[in-house]
């Protein structure tokens, strides 16, 4: 298979931390990678510095074969790279239909005369985003599709990160990055996101995903391949039988000597 | 199912049932009552009457709020907004008829109207993008020396005048961008306050500019139409103020209906995610610093139109018409009104304008008042007198 992303010696530093210490990870099209680790171990800076949110110390990161590495934030997204956080950052002032649409930003337009005097035509485009809204929130929740014009804040916390979910997906990026979803839910709620991440697969086999996740079943159930990273660095990779065995990663895991 | 656009309202505290929104005559008696309050507030000179009148108002609203009466109101005004955006309208235009004689209380109403458009402007910097503007008042003059220069030196037709207010305003404004974009929260703030302050000074030192005396700036005359003179109707001459008070009415609707757009449209959403997380936002694709550099231009425009129209009302400007305190004032109004609530403002403007100018006995302890106002605000309701509500695009049009 190809690689959809792929980084070279990729170095994040933070002052004397060494966050990401040339690190060599490979993302193949259209499969399901967990991204495993100990707490620390550079997966959420991952995730930072391939969207943009940091600046790489040092190395490489290629998407689709162009060098991301120095790109805005705003660059990445548009070259079709989403991503859920790992604390919710939904903006919970503002109805689910928006916290969705920002995540729609590159296919709406934002002129200012269309916003303000073309009313017609936002109209339209309201509309047709309004459907795609509705049609995206109701294969995660039945239930949400009522509430679109409600809070998002007024809403649970496993809808919440539905609608995270949501906001990376309705642009339809290539690559969605998965900062730990299951986060401070329940065992039943975890189960219920992960179908809801399986059917998103079903529905869109061309999409790319990485998930940080700490439940091993979680991780059985879902990946096609994991990486395991430790101290920045890549520890081993392969499928979740393999690298359950793997006894570096049970020494990093637990401690064993 | 329930239609979503039925559901347009978060905290539902004191609703009824959230069925069928109440009908009309609800907000129309409230749009009554309250321009007919304003009316005599603004009528009546004698100080005990208006002590009584403000009490009154007081406990009116304090009933209003606790039986209900004001949900239910705000409810009737959102299901027809479009209509009762009409009222609201006509309410004003005979507000201004039976006051049409009256100089002063028209002065102060305008002055309302011109605040109120100017404080849209930075709600659309602080209530939806987030850009705090503590130099409203320096745009607000910009637009009014702009106003007094071109006005006598000049003989641009006033209408053009006024726009340019605005674009001196936002040209003005251009210049603090780059410090404000590259600081954030407190000091981007510090950063205007240093502003509005410079400003000032710059007025009272450049003679040019007329120092410290200020400038006299020519009344407004529209298409031949010159507005210093009151009308005559038979033997009855109205006030001039009259004039000036539909001017200001037409430009707080033209700035309204500019801002409400904005605000229901993917651009006013877009503030909104800069304002709440500018991170999220940018992971998104959203340009936060240009959504800045629109918003606070847009908002500068919108106080520097609002000045020249001020200046050429008043016939004359000096520094201290600009000083920091005028700045406050803005930012109070916002404040109590409810940061975002474009209707907010005008309870809010009138309550910090119209009272303490027509109670000679507080109007010593004018900023007391107001601070206090803020601090009760800040505690009991941090959202302001009238908090924003969620966001519809297209708001139901009126049915029968």
């Amino acid at each position: 298979m190809d690689a959809l992303l792929s980084c070279r010696d990729l170095v994040m530093r933070f002052r004397g931390l060494t966050a990401l210490d040339d690190l060599d990870l490979e993302i193949r099209q259209g499969e399901i990678l967990g991204l495993l680790g100990p707490n620390g171990s550079g997966k959420t800076t991952f995730f930072n510095v391939v969207t943009g949110v940091y600046r790489a110390s040092g190395g490489r990161i290629e998407f689709e074969s162009q060098d991301i590495s120095r790109s805005t934030p705003q660059a990445i997204y548009r070259a079709g790279i989403a991503r859920t956080f790992q604390r919710s950052r939904l903006c919970l002032p503002l109805t689910i239909f928006d916290n969705i649409m920002i995540g729609n930003h590159r296919n709406l337009n934002h002129g200012l005369w269309f916003n303000v005097v073309r009313r017609k035509e936002l109209r339209r485009q309201y509309e047709g985003c309004r459907e795609q809204a509705l049609e995206l929130l109701t294969t995660f929740n039945e239930t949400l599709g009522a509430r679109l014009m409600d809070a998002a804040g007024s809403v649970s916390m496993i809808d919440r990160r539905r609608i995270e979910v949501c906001r990376a997906l309705v642009s339809r990026p290539k690559l969605l990055l998965l900062d730990e979803p299951s986060a401070g839910m329940t065992h039943e709620e975890t189960h219920e996101l992960m179908d809801d991440i399986l059917a998103i697969r079903k529905r869109m086999p061309q999409l790319t995903i990485v998930i940080i996740e700490h439940g091993m079943s979680v991780i059985e159930r879902i990946t096609d391949r994991c990486v395991v990273l430790n101290y920045g660095r890549k520890l081993c990779e392969g499928t979740y039988a393999e690298i359950a065995r793997n006894a570096e990663v049970q020494q990093a895991y637990l401690g064993q000597a | 199912m329930i239609s979503p656009d039925k559901l347009p309202l978060r905290d539902s505290g004191a609703m009824p049932s959230p069925g069928k929104p109440p009908g009309p005559a609800v907000a129309v008696m409230a749009v009554i009552a309250v321009a007919a309050f304003g009316t005599i507030l603004l009528w009546v000179h004698d100080q005990w009457s208006l002590l009584a009148l403000a009490v009154a108002a007081a406990i009116a609203v304090a009933v209003a709020v606790r039986t209900g009466a004001a949900a239910r109101v705000e409810r009737a005004f959102i299901a027809r907004e479009g209509a009762m955006n009409g009222v609201v309208v006509a309410a004003f235009l005979v507000a201004i008829a039976v006051l049409a004689r009256q100089d002063f209380s028209l002065l102060i109403l305008s002055t309302v109207l011109l605040y109120c458009t100017a404080c849209m402007g930075l709600t659309v910097q602080l209530g939806y993008c987030g850009v705090l503007n503590f130099a409203g008042a320096a745009f607000f003059g910009a637009g009014a020396y702009t106003a007094a220069v071109l006005g006598a030196h000049t003989a641009t037709p006033h209408l053009l005048v006024v726009l340019a207010g605005g674009a001196v305003a936002g040209l003005l404004g251009s210049v603090l961008l780059l410090p404000v974009l590259r600081t954030r929260g407190h000091y981007a703030a510090l950063i205007t306050v240093a502003f509005g302050i410079m400003f000032r000074s710059f007025l009272e030192v450049n003679n040019t500019l007329g120092g410290p005396q200020g400038l006299t700036v020519p009344g407004m005359t529209l298409f031949g139409w010159s507005l210093s003179q009151g009308i005559a109707i038979g033997s009855v001459t109205l006030s001039f103020y009259f004039n000036y008070a539909l001017v200001a009415l037409g430009l707080a609707i033209a700035v309204y209906v500019v801002t409400r757009r904005l605000e229901r449209s993917w651009v006013g959403m877009h503030f909104d995610a800069v304002r709440i997380d500018e991170l999220a936002a940018s992971t998104f694709g959203l340009n936060v610093q240009g959504l800045k550099i629109v918003a606070f231009v847009i908002g500068n425009v919108f106080v520097g139109m609002a000045g020249a129209v001020f200046a050429m009302m008043t016939g004359f400007i000096s520094p201290t018409d600009f000083d920091f305190s005028t700045s406050l004032v803005l930012i109070a109004i916002i404040m109590l009104g409810g940061i975002g609530n474009l209707w907010g403002i005008l309870p809010a403007a009138a309550f910090v304008l119209i009272l303490p100018e027509k109670l000679q006995a507080i109007q010593e302890y004018r900023f007391l008042l107001y601070a206090a106002a803020v601090i009760l605000v800040l505690l009991y309701r941090p959202d302001g007198l009238f908090p924003r509500r969620l966001r519809r695009y297209f708001p139901p049009k009126a049915r029968r």
